[in-house]
């Protein structure tokens, strides 16, 4: 290493991969217990009805039936921003899937077949099948009174009488006059629908009460602080007695973020007496019953000078959040406050609202709003360079954002807290052999180009987010470290347990990571979302790690006879810095160093650590004026694809993403993190959608109908490289990484297939038929 | 009449990773739910029941099958082969050493799947794994990594 | 997991498969013939379809039979899709075969399923109806051998009690000259906007289609389109639109317009291929 690190910068095997190769790591699904009682749930066959009767006589006479729940029983609402869902519905339906009771059953089958003899009957509702729908005047409405729920916190703004969950307004510089100094303007719409997370994993939890009170859940989820905070604020529970234990996460991308199982099983087990009870999600339930990626209407208009400078922007968001805001009301927010992507704008004007729909609804989705709204900018940027004649790289390099500059929100960007988008671009340019973004032709009558995008995303964390570790260490010297990061497949305990290793210089053999999560042994910790772990998580176990270096050092010193400022510590050891000859190994004074004699002093080195975010305020209601994060990652991505004319098939042969990650812990897993993002991102674009009918029902459900890329439909080359400005406040210069590979992808693919064609393809997925019908054969 | 199980529950007999088991179960159970349930082998994992993702994929007599679309009865009286019962296998060290792992969740069916395809054909050109392991699906790694993985595991089986 | 509980039979031969399917329909239970079973269980598991008695077939040795006797191609029902597809015997049922599902579940999926589905694709259906061929079928009244149109045709279904036991192929049919072509929607798993079967027996060529409309078909009067040389593959697909037996699909997979669309490119593809008898 350049640097002379130790572990940090080094493509350290992931500490989990043996043991997931071998099938024996357990995911929440795979604890079997005996006495385990089974849950299942009825759903809605409705998008939007009133429920006139919920019928469970013939569901009670299967044997083994235990306990039957519905909606009338808790008749509440809750959510993470704005409390507008009742975890069972009551009174009425707002989607197709949505949970209307559970039943609880000694076995999984008799609890099934309970569950299918539940008869519910219907008054239908006109159904809200679109946000552009949902925002005409007149509109039937999803939620009687929106502005009459409760506000989690500050920044969501419901309108009473509309569809409207939340809306979040930019207002920076004068956004009308501006346009009037525009040689040039587009203008030009986007859309797409509603699509899934579909982690491998698909979603369970197991919940028990015993008889003292404490409630234990066990759950795949991204956020088990938030579980115990949901069931204490609306459920009447006391905090500290709600025990979460997660174990490894089968996959979650933003999708086990939000708390949604959780409370159901809660239910179930208390009506069965505090029983350990399994609620598990069937595929299908997993993609129309839990939250998933949220959909887009979206018109932007850019407008700049004839050197190529943009002067302003507007931007509408309708973002369909389907029946419930849940995080969709965050998406909302966050993709107003980085509504230009990495350009310096000076006049901003950005309406992005939360539209309530009938469909399933929407929650975090890794990029959290970036993903969307760079399809929508990065497309609008193509057409608004090709306007001024200008190459797109050329047109991004001159708006490219920098230190100095402001965001939309008007946060100022100093080297720290921004990445170097224009280099970005630059590599990005030279590794895809940009061509200028025309069409060639290829071997057998087929047709090759390549598009590009240019991305940021800052992460909109509560602006109390923290994390904590402890290290413990053993008689043999080694180390065990925990800390509430959730590892979800992303390779967070193996970065983790890097920088230990980096700050103990000790080797990642003799550290430990406790894999799974329990809320009542780990310190706390926000979530593991928003790329924000690294960071967070990695500032608390350097701190931890400083601790216990201290308190090492202090009993070295009584066992060295010498001044602890004098002591370093390296391979095992604390050693006297003059003459590093002279020290102590590190078992020697774990428990506390032993005199000869048998008197010991200090006992077991235990290390704390913790890290907090720093001066995150947040936003202005009128003017979205303030400081949503701690930095902005930027990044280019671009694909080269090889299309057919004649039946517009195509394949992707190269994907690239250059990312200013700041220091990269990890360079292997990073890579994976890139590859793995853009795979999601290019399946996204290309093929993945929700399909609904004119009620609302969601007709493909499943792994079969929804489609995702299979293997063999990736890229035939991915490419990743790194630019590394170090983030001053992250752990050795690292910022977060996780979700940035899949944010540019749509955007670049459909630009490189616009140019292959001649059409504007703004709507996805770009599947052959897409394309065919922009390119205008549809209509032959 | 080669095997009848009325209504009640019955004890199946089956032969996993070369020992014989038994467990109880209904005619109804899927062999994927008998391994799980009532075997303890929780490598095989449940996240379509469709016969969709490969997640669950097993070999039952020599060929790589959905233990989600299989009745335990089905499986009587043939060899059953799960990720547990592939410890030796080339593709599982390939996947730890080509970095084709991310959560892990559709690994172990990964690992069977590209097995079986290897004892079928360990010098499977680019078409035929393609074919083969179109059966499953992975939603972190982008495929890159596997399909290195099952290159490097061709070596293993050639030896 | 299924919510229901059947009695499982695993005949091992066809008198017993029927005598057992007597005794189940007698004590009132919802009887069905398993084979690979997974469109059964799919459904099952999602409640669409249940049943109280489920014979499984596989052990019936005339249902897993591949062999010649004399110049006909005896298939037996309980075969699987990819035992079909790497056996050589029949090349255009070999590819058919292999576009259907996913590698895993063809190893699961039978040809007597397949050619059975309540699903509208049936693509292993496409070559059969092309060679003519012949089911033999075990029911109450005993053997006996028919058209397999007559069973699995457009809207032609295997009676309840009926056992399918063999498809029978002629040699000649095996051995024409064929072209298959399916295209779906993006990703290759997938269920088909177009399937098309082809073979040619001199100048003559005939085509069976899937994906299409909601069954597969073939038709006499599109096999005249298809042998009629002066007409271009653009003339061929609007003279074949207006001869197809019901509208053409439109559903979340794809467009009619766009099905259309790819059946003209398929024809394309079929003029190229076998431009020397044009």
């Amino acid at each position: 290493m350049e640097q002379g690190w130790y572990s940090v910068g080094q493509p350290e095997q992931r500490i989990d991969a043996e043991e997931k190769a071998r099938g024996t790591v357990r995911f929440v699904g795979d604890y079997l217990s005996p006495g385990l009682m089974h849950a299942k749930l009825v759903t809605s066959e409705r998008a939007h009805a009133e429920i006139r009767s919920v019928d469970v006589t013939e569901a009670w006479k299967v044997p083994g039936v235990r306990a039957i729940i519905t909606g009338e029983m808790f008749p509440f609402h809750i959510g993470p921003i704005l409390a507008d869902r009742p975890p069972l519905a009551f009174k009425k339906v707002r989607y197709c899937g949505e949970p209307l009771a559970i039943i609880v059953a000694d076995a999984e089958d008799q609890a099934k077949q309970a569950a299918e003899r539940v008869v519910v009957t219907y008054d239908p509702l006109p159904v809200v099948n679109s946000p552009s729908d949902a925002m005409r005047p007149g509109s039937p409405l999803v939620h009687e009174d929106a502005g009459s729920y409760q506000k989690l916190i500050s920044n969501v703004y419901p309108v009473s009488g509309t569809n409207i969950g939340s809306h979040i307004k930019i207002r920076k510089g004068d956004a009308g006059a501006a346009w009037a100094q525009c040689d040039e303007t587009v203008t030009a719409s986007y859309s797409f629908n509603l699509t899934d997370h579909a982690a491998m994993e698909p979603r369970a939890a197991m919940a028990e009460i015993n008889p003292s009170g404490k409630i234990i859940i066990h759950s795949c989820s991204q956020s088990p602080f938030t579980i115990k905070k949901v069931l204490n604020q609306f459920f009447n529970v006391e905090l500290g007695n709600v025990i979460v234990h997660i174990p490894l996460v089968g996959g979650a991308f933003g999708g086990k973020g939000t708390v949604q199982l959780e409370p159901l099983a809660y239910l179930a087990s208390k009506a069965v007496g505090g029983k350990l009870v399994r609620l598990e999600y069937s595929r299908e339930e997993d993609m129309r019953t839990a939250p998933c990626h949220i959909g887009l209407e979206a018109t932007v208009r850019l407008g700049a000078d004839k050197d190529g400078r943009l002067l302003a922007g507007q931007y509408t968001f309708l973002f369909d959040s389907g029946a419930y805001t849940d995080q969709g009301a965050g998406v909302t927010r966050a993709a107003a406050l980085d509504c230009t992507g990495p350009y310096d704008i000076a006049n901003v004007w950005c309406d992005s609202y939360c539209v309530y729909t009938n469909h399933p609804y929407a929650t975090s989705f890794r990029g959290y709003g970036h993903p969307e709204l760079s399809f929508a900018v990065e497309r609008t940027m193509d057409k608004l360079a090709r306007r001024l004649g200008l190459d797109p790289v050329e047109f991004r390099l001159r708006n490219a954002i920098k230190p100095g500059d402001e965001t939309p929100t008007q946060a100022v960007l100093t080297a720290n807290n921004i990445g170097d988008s224009a280099q970005c671009l630059l590599r990005a340019k030279e590794l895809i052999g940009w061509d200028g973004g025309k069409a060639r032709e290829a071997a057998g009558g087929k047709v090759r180009s390549k598009g590009l995008s240019l991305f940021w995303k800052t992460s909109t964390t509560a602006t109390n987010a923290q994390a904590g570790a402890v290290i413990k260490f053993e008689a043999d010297g080694s180390v065990n470290l925990n800390c509430a990061a959730i590892e979800l497949g992303q390779g967070t305990k193996t970065v983790l347990a890097q920088i230990l290793s980096e700050k103990l210089k000790m080797p990642l053999s003799k550290i430990r990571v406790t894999m799974e999560v329990n809320t009542q042994y780990d310190p706390h910790q926000w979530r593991t979302v928003a790329s924000s772990t690294t960071f967070l998580a990695g500032r608390a176990v350097m701190s931890a790690a400083d601790d216990a270096i201290a308190k090492l050092k202090k009993t070295a010193a009584v066992a060295l006879q010498c001044a602890e400022e004098d002591l370093d510590i390296g391979d095992g050891r604390v050693y006297y810095r003059p003459a590093p000859e002279f020290g102590v190994d590190i078992q020697e004074i774990a428990l506390g160093y032993k005199f000869p004699n048998g008197h010991t002093v200090s006992g077991q080195v235990i290390g704390v650590g913790k890290h907090v975010q720093t001066h995150l305020t947040p936003m202005d209601e009128k003017t979205g004026f303030g400081k949503p994060g701690p930095w902005w990652s930027v990044g280019a991505q671009a694909v080269e694809i090889e299309l057919d004319p004649a039946d517009y098939s195509y394949r992707v042969l190269k994907a690239l993403t250059v990312l200013d990650g700041g220091t990269i812990i990890n360079p292997r897993m990073a890579e994976q993190q890139m590859r793995g993002g853009m795979y999601l991102g290019l399946s996204f674009a290309s093929t993945e959608s929700f399909r609904f009918d004119a009620e609302g029902i969601v007709l493909n459900p499943s792994l079969r109908d929804y489609q995702m890329l299979r293997f063999g439909e990736e890229p035939a080359e991915y490419m990743v490289d790194f630019v590394q400005t170090p983030s001053a406040a992250g752990p050795y210069g690292a910022r977060g990484i996780g979700e940035y590979g899949v944010i540019g992808m749509a955007p670049a693919l459909a630009n490189a297939l616009s140019a292959a064609t001649g059409a504007e393809l703004d709507e996805l997925p770009l599947t052959p038929e897409t394309v065919w019908r922009a390119a205008g054969e549809g209509s032959r | 009449m080669n095997r009848s199980i009325r209504q009640s529950k019955t004890v199946y007999r089956l032969n996993v990773n070369g020992e014989t088991k038994e467990a109880m179960g209904r005619p109804a159970d899927l062999l994927l739910d008998t391994l799980r349930t009532g075997l303890g082998l929780t490598g095989a994992k449940k996240a379509c029941k469709n016969g969709d993702c490969g997640a669950c994929t097993v070999i039952v007599g020599g060929d790589a099958v959905h233990a989600c679309l299989m009745l335990t009865a089905e499986a009587e009286g043939k060899p059953v082969r799960t990720i547990e019962g592939l410890a030796d296998s080339p593709v599982q060290r390939a996947f730890v050493d080509h970095w084709a792992i991310q959560c892990g969740f559709c690994t172990p069916g990964f690992i069977v799947k590209g097995h079986s395809l290897l004892e079928h054909h360990p010098d499977a050109d680019d078409e035929t794994v393609e074919e083969w392991l179109q059966s499953n699906l992975c939603r972190c790694t982008g495929y890159a990594e596997i399909k290195d993985a099952i290159q490097a595991a061709k070596k293993g089986f050639a030896d | 997991m299924i919510g229901f509980n059947f009695d499982y039979h695993r005949p091992g031969t066809p008198e017993e498969a029927l005598s057992c399917f007597r005794e189940s329909t007698g004590q009132g239970l919802q009887t069905v013939f398993y084979s690979g079973g997974t469109e059964f269980l799919t459904h099952a598991r999602t409640g669409e379809i249940s049943a109280g008695a489920v014979i499984d077939i596989k052990d019936i040795p005339e249902c897993r039979e591949l062999q010649w006797d004399g110049e006909i191609l005896m298939i037996g029902a309980a075969l699987t899709l990819n035992e079909l597809a790497g056996s050589g015997e029949y090349p255009l049922l070999a590819l058919a075969a292999k576009g259907v599902a996913d590698h895993t579940s063809r190893n699961k999926i039978t040809i007597g399923g397949n050619v059975n589905s309540r699903l509208p694709y049936r693509e292993a259906l496409l070559p059969l109806l092309l060679a003519d061929a012949a089911a033999k079928v075990a029911g109450p009244e005993g053997e006996r051998t028919l058209p397999l149109s007559e069973l699995v045709g457009q809207g032609g279904r295997l009676p309840s009690g009926e056992l399918l036991l063999q498809i029978l192929v002629s040699r000649r049919a095996v051995e024409r000259p064929h072209f298959f072509r399916k295209k779906t929607r993006m990703t290759k798993v997938g269920y088909p906007l177009v399937s098309l079967a082809a073979d040619r027996e001199g100048s003559r060529i005939s085509g069976a289609f899937s994906g299409l409309c909601g069954q597969p078909f073939r038709l006499a009067q599109v096999d005249e389109v298809l042998s009629d040389k002066s007409l271009t593959p653009e003339a061929q697909a609007a003279e074949i639109r207006s001869l197809l037996p019901t509208a053409v699909t439109a559903d979340q997979y794809a467009s009619a317009e766009y099905r259309l669309f790819v059946l003209g490119r398929m024809l394309h593809e079929l003029a190229e291929e076998w431009e020397e008898c044009r």
